[in-house]
């Protein structure tokens, strides 16, 4: 009897346990479908401190604007893609149903505020979760803008976290918190706690911390902790200095590897051809719109997309160099002018034709999700995946043209007609058809240029015109004639530029780099690496 | 290769010759000159307004005209005008004194309104002109349809220190006349709003700029001084895609550092990858998202116009379109006020003209060739629109901004006989005659 009493009371218990609970779920999500947006972020924070194993999800959906309430009932459900009979999972009866209309359901809508706040919400909720990732992702959004109510549970979390670089995010949380506070005390234990980073903010604030007026004393009002303040920020400010320095030099050599990627093909055809190609960015720019067309004719696969455009778009800017060659450029070798002119004209040409084609307005090339987002050493060095790509495929192009041009068969004759050609001729090489492969080699590798330019720049018809002189000034400045002198001429004009900008600005800094070329030219007309040689000559 | 040019150039210019004459010369009609480009980097945008212009006045001419007569459109091409902007000018000039129009609708950049601008003068045209611009100019001869800085710049500023409490700012911007005059005013009126001149950081990069690394990671650093940080932007075309990339990619998201953008539309998202760009913000006088009756006529008349002249889509409407309605809308009803098309007649009857906008409200003409307009602040959307978080009370147009000494002190009153000029200055008392 006793027992069935206890169990009665037990179960009773456990029923009114997750009647209370289901209660405030509910009661907590009528907030958010009002209009109001001080209404909705009520209800977001009243939700986060809901026990409930729907709150997390409701928040993340209504942070990815997955979020919606049925206009009837009045329920909320998450809904992926909004479309006549897609499955929706409905959070008030948690299961799953279908949407007959479209016009049945209303999102939830947010703004920059709200987002901020369901942020800050998910990141306290997944503190403690089991995954290392999710806590790290938890503790850096934690720091963007930490509020004091947060305190109690970030040193909970702090002391049982075994990652030091969560740990590290946690203490400047920490840190941006009690510098706050009005205890002496605490603020020095802040201070301690900001000196192991180099985060952003925690330079932010040890900055404003320690910052002087025009007599030199501290703006502080707590001189003593301003000084030790200042002994902190001088040891992380060596610290910080190094890592500016490498910060540039990490941007220089990706800045590189884009001039050269742009560079290589026209090292190429005006290197090792002599012929002045004006229609070389053109080339980069069919790579792109290569790249956007099987985009279009793939959307499923966007991931796999990028390594189908690279062989479509090397042949189709080959297909059109070689046409050119063989048209146009044949007849006027040896006439430099002349192939400036027809070169120019081809641009233009190829210009309009996609602007018949596409339209005028750049065009949306998609970014697949494994080349988005940010390869962070700590907070002070960065660099974000796709400029790590580019670097490293602008290597592998360098790489399997110089091993085309030096232990290939093709290679071999494309360097004998290019040094002598009527010593070429009468050694059995078609110099005709050799010009015509160097010239299809050159536009084509342009075009592979193209597809990873598009990852990174805008692409509209004007693309190939934003780096032909940057092209011209590379291999000019590399040294004509030569594939490493272009690699070290593209790399050296990416770090000079990328440390000039943040002193004098984008627009004085590539006037500085126009100038220096200018004056180096003057001294050395044949670029970096001259080559020595008869060719070289005429 | 000589003769195959010259044969050449003879053909584009038969063509040309024809696509400009092949209005039918007829008395009993008004003519409504169209001045926008077709071809070129602009043509896009600019090739739409010519659209809404030919729409309206065949809407207009279903009505019965305007007073009693038909209207008839005469569309010039003034070409490529990174090319050759003087073009315009030349442009204008054949359509008043060839084609004898009443009114032209046209232009998009200020440099190809500043070389339209003698020439209305000249010939006393007149000229509505569609796009949000930097002000400083008040011509006789111009009704400036579209926002003049008090009336985007400045109320976007607003909206951010209110709603979000931003007091640290980047105003990034591409170098050229539009955004560095934006700017100064902006700079002028944030030091007067107590902003501290080291919380404001100025920046200009090239037309075309696409190497967003270092620029990026300033603004980061220079936003987590633990001051809510936001970025004015007049990033101008195509430097925005790689610059909205570069700011995703370094994980800085909308609710971090929010953008304001006075450049993207509605048609220049249709180039934007926008998943990563939600949230970010545009001020406009119009969205194509205004909840009003007369916007969603606009719009369905606008995409039935376009599927029937075969106009490639997805269709859009954008600002622009809805300041050459404005325009449009207000020349009819100060055509049928004075009577006459004749422009001095037509001039005088503009001011105070009332005409409904696309948002709900009403667009009054000013004496200073400007209109009340409604600032509307918008979130980018995923799916290339825009959510409107902020909407304000028409604001009247301000042709000389308040916020810079030199430009505080004029103002324009075509309306005022003791004044009746662009640039009066209160305190000399006099008109500058300068070249506006």
């Amino acid at each position: 009897m006793k027992i069935i009493k206890s169990l009665t009371i037990i179960v009773l218990a456990f029923s009114f346990a997750s009647f209370a609970r289901a209660n405030n779920f509910e009661q907590a999500v009528q907030g958010l479908l009002e209009n109001s947006n001080k209404k909705k972020a009520a209800a977001v924070e009243q939700l986060a401190k809901v026990d409930d194993p729907r709150s997390l999800p409701t928040l993340k959906a209504m942070l990815d604007a997955k979020l919606y309430y049925k206009k009837d009932d009045k329920s909320l459900v998450i809904i992926t893609d909004l479309e006549e009979g897609a499955t929706v999972h409905n959070l008030m009866s948690q299961s799953d149903e279908s949407i007959s209309d479209k016009r049945a359901v209303s999102k939830v809508r947010i703004n920059n505020k709200l987002r901020r706040l369901l942020r800050s919400s998910i990141a306290v909720l997944e503190l403690s979760s089991g995954d290392m990732a999710i806590r790290l992702e938890s503790a850096k959004n934690l720091a963007k803008n930490p509020s004091a109510d947060m305190r109690d549970v970030l040193i909970i979390a702090l002391e049982k976290e075994s990652s030091s670089k969560i740990a590290g995010f946690l203490s400047l949380s920490l840190g941006l918190i009690d510098l706050e506070n009005e205890d002496p005390a605490v603020r020095r234990k802040a201070v301690d706690y900001l000196s192991g980073s180099v985060e952003p903010q925690a330079i932010g604030a040890l900055k404003a911390l320690t910052a002087k007026d025009k007599d030199g004393n501290y703006l502080e009002q707590d001189k003593e902790l301003a000084a030790y303040a200042a002994k902190v920020f001088k040891r992380v400010d060596t610290k910080m200095q190094l890592f500016k320095t490498s910060e540039n030099m990490l941007f220089g050599l990706s800045l590189g590897s884009v001039l050269l990627l742009a560079a290589i093909g026209l090292a190429i055809t005006f290197g090792v051809m002599g012929v002045i190609n004006m229609a070389h960015g053109e080339m980069i720019m069919l790579g792109a719109y290569t790249t956007f067309t099987v985009q279009q004719l793939m959307p499923e696969l966007i991931g796999a997309s990028l390594f189908v455009a690279i062989p479509v778009a090397f042949i189709v800017a080959a297909a059109v160099g070689v046409l050119m060659e063989r048209l146009i450029i044949r007849h006027l070798y040896g006439r430099p002018l002349d192939t400036l002119l027809a070169t120019f004209g081809v641009s233009l040409i190829l210009q309009q034709a996609i602007r018949q084609i596409y339209g005028a307005n750049s065009v949306s090339v998609i970014s697949p999700p494994w080349i988005s987002g940010l390869w962070e050493v700590n907070g002070a060095l960065a660099l974000t995946y796709n400029r790590i790509y580019i670097l490293l495929f602008a290597m592998l192009v360098l790489g399997l043209l110089a091993l085309l041009l030096k232990k290939t068969l093709v290679g071999l004759q494309m360097r004998a007609v290019t040094q002598n050609r009527p010593m070429a001729n009468s050694m059995g090489i078609r110099a005709g058809w050799v010009d015509a492969m160097t010239f299809g080699l050159g536009s084509g590798i342009a075009g592979i240029a193209g597809v990873a330019l598009s990852q990174i720049a805008s692409v509209s018809p004007n693309l190939g015109q934003t780096y032909i002189v940057d092209s011209f000034m590379v291999v000019v400045f590399g040294g004509v004639g030569n594939i490493m002198g272009t690699f070290i001429g593209a790399m050296t004009l990416g770090v000079i530029n990328k440390f000039l900008e943040p002193q004098v600005g984008a627009v004085i800094g590539k006037i500085i780099v126009l100038v220096f070329i200018i004056l180096f030219i003057q001294w050395r007309p044949r670029g970096l690496f001259a080559l020595k040689g008869r060719f070289v000559e005429d | 290769m000589n003769q195959l040019l010259k044969k050449t150039g003879i053909a584009l210019g038969a063509a040309a010759l024809a696509f400009s004459a092949f209005v039918a010369q007829a008395a009993d009609t008004i003519k409504v000159g169209v001045l926008h480009s077709q071809s070129g980097p602009l043509a896009i945008s600019e090739t739409t307004l010519k659209d809404t212009v030919l729409m309206l006045i065949e809407a207009q001419n279903a009505k019965g005209g305007v007073l009693g007569k038909k209207l008839e459109a005469v569309v010039v091409d003034p070409g490529d005008q990174n090319a050759d902007w003087s073009k315009f000018g030349v442009k204008a000039r054949e359509l008043i004194e060839k084609e004898k129009v009443d009114v032209i609708f046209g232009c998009w950049t200020s440099v190809s309104r500043k070389f339209t601008l003698p020439v209305v003068e000249e010939l006393n045209g007149l000229l509505f002109y569609p796009v949000q611009y930097e002000g400083e100019e008040s011509s006789k001869n111009i009704f400036y349809t579209g926002a003049a800085p008090n009336q985007q710049a400045i109320p976007a500023v607003d909206y951010l220190m209110e709603e979000e409490g931003v007091n640290r700012w980047v105003l990034e911007g591409t170098d050229y006349v539009y955004p560095q005059t934006t700017n100064k005013i902006l700079e002028a009126y944030l030091i007067s709003k107590g902003v501290k001149p080291a919380d404001i950081s100025v920046n200009y990069t090239p037309f075309s700029f696409s190497d967003w690394t270092t620029r990026v990671s300033e603004i980061k650093k220079f936003g987590s001084a633990g001051k809510k940080t936001a970025v004015v932007s007049t990033i101008n075309g195509d430097a925005n895609v790689p610059f909205y990339k570069e700011l995703g990619n370094q994980g800085i998201s909308a609710e971090d550092i929010p953008v304001v953008a006075f450049s993207v539309g509605e048609e220049e998202l249709k180039g934007f990858d926008t998943a990563p760009l939600v949230g970010h913000l545009a001020a406009w006088n119009y969205f194509q998202s205004a909840e009003a009756k007369a916007n969603d006529e606009f719009i369905a008349t606008w995409k039935a116009y376009a599927k029937k002249n075969g106009i490639k889509g997805p269709y859009v409407t954008n600002d622009p379109m809805e300041a050459t309605y404005i325009g449009f809308g207000a020349w009819v009803k100060a055509a049928e006020k004075a009577k006459s098309t004749e422009v001095d007649k037509v001039r005088a009857a503009m001011y105070g003209i009332k005409v409904p906008n696309l948002t709900g409200g009403t667009a009054e003409v000013l004496a200073n060739h400007h209109f009340t307009k409604p600032v509307l602040i918008g979130e980018i959307q995923a799916d290339g629109q825009f959510e409107i978080v902020s909407q304000t009370e028409e604001v009247p147009g301000d042709a000389w901004t308040d916020h810079l000494p030199e430009s505080a002190v004029v103002v324009s009153d075509w309306q005022n006989p003791k004044v009746n000029c662009g640039n009066y200055n209160t305190k000399t008392k006099k008109c500058s005659g300068q070249n506006f």
